[in-house]
């Protein structure tokens, strides 16, 4: 059995499953997720709560959908902003070299001294705990790694002799940067991208458990984990489903982003 | 002819590919190497040559496998010996030298260790001996005071001392078959002289039988007393260099000897006019930055460089890699920096951003030597070559018409438009750069090794075609290579370049027929003159071959 496709399926699989209850949650939740019913405190999964409810009798089920939502947003906002910023410096960066090169490098080695948490929670205590401060903290966080892959294939790619043709025929810079360079290196960035979708979401979780994610009540699966930690024993269920969630996706993140590494990147097939 | 007399017989040897039973990359061959003979094995890439040298020793690469034939060494089949058979056979009986000196030594490991391995397998030599025996083989390839270079590694060696210690490893045990596969295309043309005369007396010297393998028929010619051609797997023709010469029996062999270059028409130009590009002094300096405590490295490749290009003229730059001569167009062009001198267009002076500065973008373009590397690879033909009418003021339906009309020209269809660059050979490839560099008619080409990595017979063509469109648009063209059988063909004036500096510089009939310049006289000595006799061609050699080890 070809065990490559079978990663494929089953990450594609799981992904499709997660995004598909994001955009479910956004339309229809079997209970308002926000909605307290101090009544039905801590239930176990029923007929009636099907995953359980949680300390104020919120819906597990409808939370947790509410949560996907958030996270898939958060992730794909802060994944498009590192990857577009990150392209643009690395872009820059690797062709101008000279002092551009050094300066550009001087802040991404800067970034990269940091743990990518550690500089979020950083920039979150200034910038303050919500929606867009986590999607710019964690982008400026995961920024550099971007920055770092394309600068090296452009400085490869600008040896090109395409490249100087296109320098050769009186295009600016911009141009050949725009028709040439970029295209060429961006076959490295998705691969980056794909598998920086599953450590930002990993990380949003780490934050929201921390509390300096997005704040409460709206539900996130990392938060939803942080207030499950006084009930654990009795109500495991708080924990289990959200933790269930974030294992299920990243593995789900990882195996596609094998798959899309071999598809791209034929020198790193087969490791 | 006895068993006896015959090294090594092949006979309708058929390789193919596993797994692909209907695939052959090597199909029926049989010839016959009787000991101390010379043959020369030729055809151009993808030919099967390689694979076919490799069978010979079993080193051929996993997936090609036998589909039926024999290889015989000595009248045992070598298909039938034990794996301990085959190894003794490896290196004692064959031995094979591959192109890339590079790659073929172990980089970490002293070259002292790697002459000694094939004594220490081979031989029962105490330490002392095989000491002396290496010694004196590093002295015989020409090695200067091998005892202090022992212990010194690959790199610190040039490429052409590199290919010298590969071939004494290979002549160490004496073998009775050398399998030399192109051992000299990746050195300059002086340095192949000497390593390929050095092999040739060598193997003469011991006895050993030579199958040189090459794309290169004069090279060929010149040292073997048989050749075989081939191509797509099979055995074309194979019989004695003069006959294969003078009267050849296969298409295949006619196309290759037309395709050899030969001396092109006397063209005169007017003396007095401005000329079109003219380099006064011209200097470029590479500074490789300096870290914290390290100092920046300067280095000038180009020490003062001065030559014009007349209107229509056809200027050819000639020398060994490091000669300069790639850093001279490229700085002519601006695409690096010169430190020091004056590059004038059109008898103004040039420089970014200056008063005839978008005048000369547009009007000095450039052909490149990798027809891999020239094209993006993922522009369409039509968008890579409408782009380079990107700043010519003319209308989309002029643009088109133009993009028609150049792609004719340069012998491609209206389909090839829409294809990626990899859907495409490697000369449609080049045709396509040339198509792109001359489609906004500039006055100024400089075509750098343009034809250089072409198999023979498409490089003939793309050459034609070069010489053919410089005829018809009538650009100058600064032609840098240093395979003087092309610029034999195709220039007007020859400038001969050295260690970044300008040694000789004439007509080229001039400076084929009468060189003043040593280097000069010992680059020409590596090409042959040739004199088409009907079908066939006379190769000769000019001036006398150099002292042996020289």
């Amino acid at each position: 059995m070809n065990l490559g496709r079978t990663n494929k399926y089953l990450g594609g699989l799981l992904i499709a499953f997660f995004l598909l209850s994001a955009l479910l949650g956004w339309l229809w939740t079997p209970y308002d997720p926000l909605a307290l019913d101090l009544r039905a405190r801590l239930q176990a999964p029923g007929a009636a709560h099907w995953l359980g409810t949680d300390e104020y009798g919120r819906d597990v089920l409808s939370r947790l959908m509410a949560a996907a939502r958030t996270s898939v947003t958060i992730s794909a906002l802060t994944v498009s902003f590192a990857v577009a910023f990150g392209i643009v410096l690395g872009a820059l960066s690797g062709y101008a070299r000279g002092w551009i090169d050094r300066a550009v490098m001087l802040l991404t080695d800067t970034l990269l001294a940091f743990p990518s948490i550690l500089l979020a929670l950083a920039l979150l205590s200034i910038l303050g705990a919500n929606i867009w401060g986590v999607i710019l903290a964690l982008g400026l966080a995961y920024m550099p790694t971007v920055t770092r892959v394309v600068r090296g294939a452009v400085m490869s790619l600008r040896e090109q002799e395409f490249i100087e043709a296109s320098r050769l025929m009186g295009h600016p810079v911009g141009y050949t940067l725009r028709a040439h360079v970029i295209p060429n290196c961006l076959a490295p960035v998705i691969v980056i991208a794909t598998s920086m979708f599953g450590s930002v979401l990993l990380t949003e979780s780490a934050l929201s458990f921390l509390g300096l994610g997005v704040p409460p009540p709206a539900p996130t699966w990392g938060n939803m984990l942080a207030g499950a930690r006084p009930y654990m024993s009795q109500a495991s269920w708080l924990g289990i489903f959200p933790g269930f969630c974030i294992a299920l996706t990243l593995l789900g993140i990882n195996l596609f982003g094998d798959y899309v590494r071999d598809r791209f990147d034929p020198r790193m097939k087969g490791l | 002819m006895t068993d006896q007399d015959i090294l090594l017989s092949v006979q309708a040897l058929e390789l193919g590919i596993a797994g692909l039973p209907e695939k052959r990359i090597v199909r029926g061959v049989g010839f016959d190497i009787r000991p101390g003979e010379m043959v020369g094995l030729v055809g151009e890439s993808g030919s099967g040559k390689t694979m076919l040298g490799r069978a010979i020793i079993g080193l051929q690469p996993g997936g090609i496998v036998g589909r039926g034939g024999s290889i015989r060494l000595r009248g045992r089949d070598i298909a039938q010996m034990s794996p301990r058979e085959r190894r003794r056979m490896r290196g004692e009986e064959v031995a094979i030298v591959f192109q890339e000196p590079m790659t073929s030594l172990n980089p970490s490991m002293t070259i002292g260790r790697q002459l000694e391995e094939p004594l220490r397998t081979h031989t029962k030599l105490a330490a002392a001996e095989r000491r002396a025996r290496i010694l004196k083989m590093m002295d015989r390839v020409g090695i200067p005071s091998p005892a202090d270079r022992l212990d010194d590694y690959p790199h610190e060696f040039s490429g052409g001392m590199r290919q010298r210690i590969m071939l004494a490893s290979a002549m160490l045990l004496k073998p009775a078959l050398l399998i030399a596969d192109e051992p000299t295309t990746a050195l300059d043309a002086l340095v192949q002289r000497e390593v390929l005369e050095l092999m040739v007396e060598m193997t003469r010297e011991n006895g050993t039988a030579l199958i040189l393998i090459s794309h290169d028929l004069p090279m060929v010619a010149r040292y073997c007393e048989r050749i075989m051609v081939m191509r797509r797997g099979e055995l074309v023709e194979q019989g004695e260099t003069r006959q294969i010469l003078a009267q050849p029996a296969h298409d295949y062999t006619r196309k290759l000897l037309a395709a050899m270059p030969e001396r092109g028409p006397l063209r005169s130009f007017a003396e007095g006019d401005t000329p079109l590009v003219e380099l006064r002094d011209l200097k470029v300096e590479y500074v490789s930055r300096g870290g914290l405590l390290s100092r920046a490295n300067r280095k000038l490749a180009l020490k003062g460089a001065s030559l014009t290009v007349r209107r229509g003229e056809v200027v050819a730059v000639v020398g060994a890699s490091g000669s300069g001569k790639t850093t001279l167009g490229r700085a002519l062009a601006h695409l690096i920096p010169h430190s020091e001198g004056e590059i004038l267009f059109r008898g103004k002076p040039v420089r970014r951003g200056s008063a005839g500065w978008m005048d000369f973008r547009l009007n000095c373009q450039m052909i490149f030597q990798d027809p891999y590397g020239s094209l993006d690879p993922r522009f369409t033909i039509r968008r890579a070559l409408a782009e380079a009418l990107y700043h010519l003021d003319i209308g989309a339906q002029e643009k088109d018409a133009r993009i028609r009309r150049i792609v004719a020209e340069v012998g491609l269809e209206e389909e090839h438009l829409e294809r990626l660059p990899h859907e495409m050979s490697g000369g449609q490839r080049q045709r396509v750069a040339i198509a792109r560099a001359i489609i906004s008619e500039p006055d100024f080409v400089i075509a750098d090794e343009a034809v250089s990595a072409l198999d023979v017979t498409v490089r003939a063509q793309v050459l034609d075609l070069l010489a053919d469109l410089q005829q018809r648009h009538g650009f100058s063209c600064l032609f840098i290579s240093h395979d003087l059988g092309v610029v034999e063909q195709l220039a007007d004036r020859v400038v001969v370049m050295r260690d970044g500096e300008i040694v000789e510089e004439g007509p080229r009939d001039r400076i084929f027929d009468a060189p003043e310049n040593d280097y000069t006289r010992a680059l020409l000595s590596a090409i042959p003159t040739l004199k088409r006799t009907g079908e066939g061609v006379e190769l000769s050699w000019r001036f006398t071959a150099p002292e042996a080890g020289a």
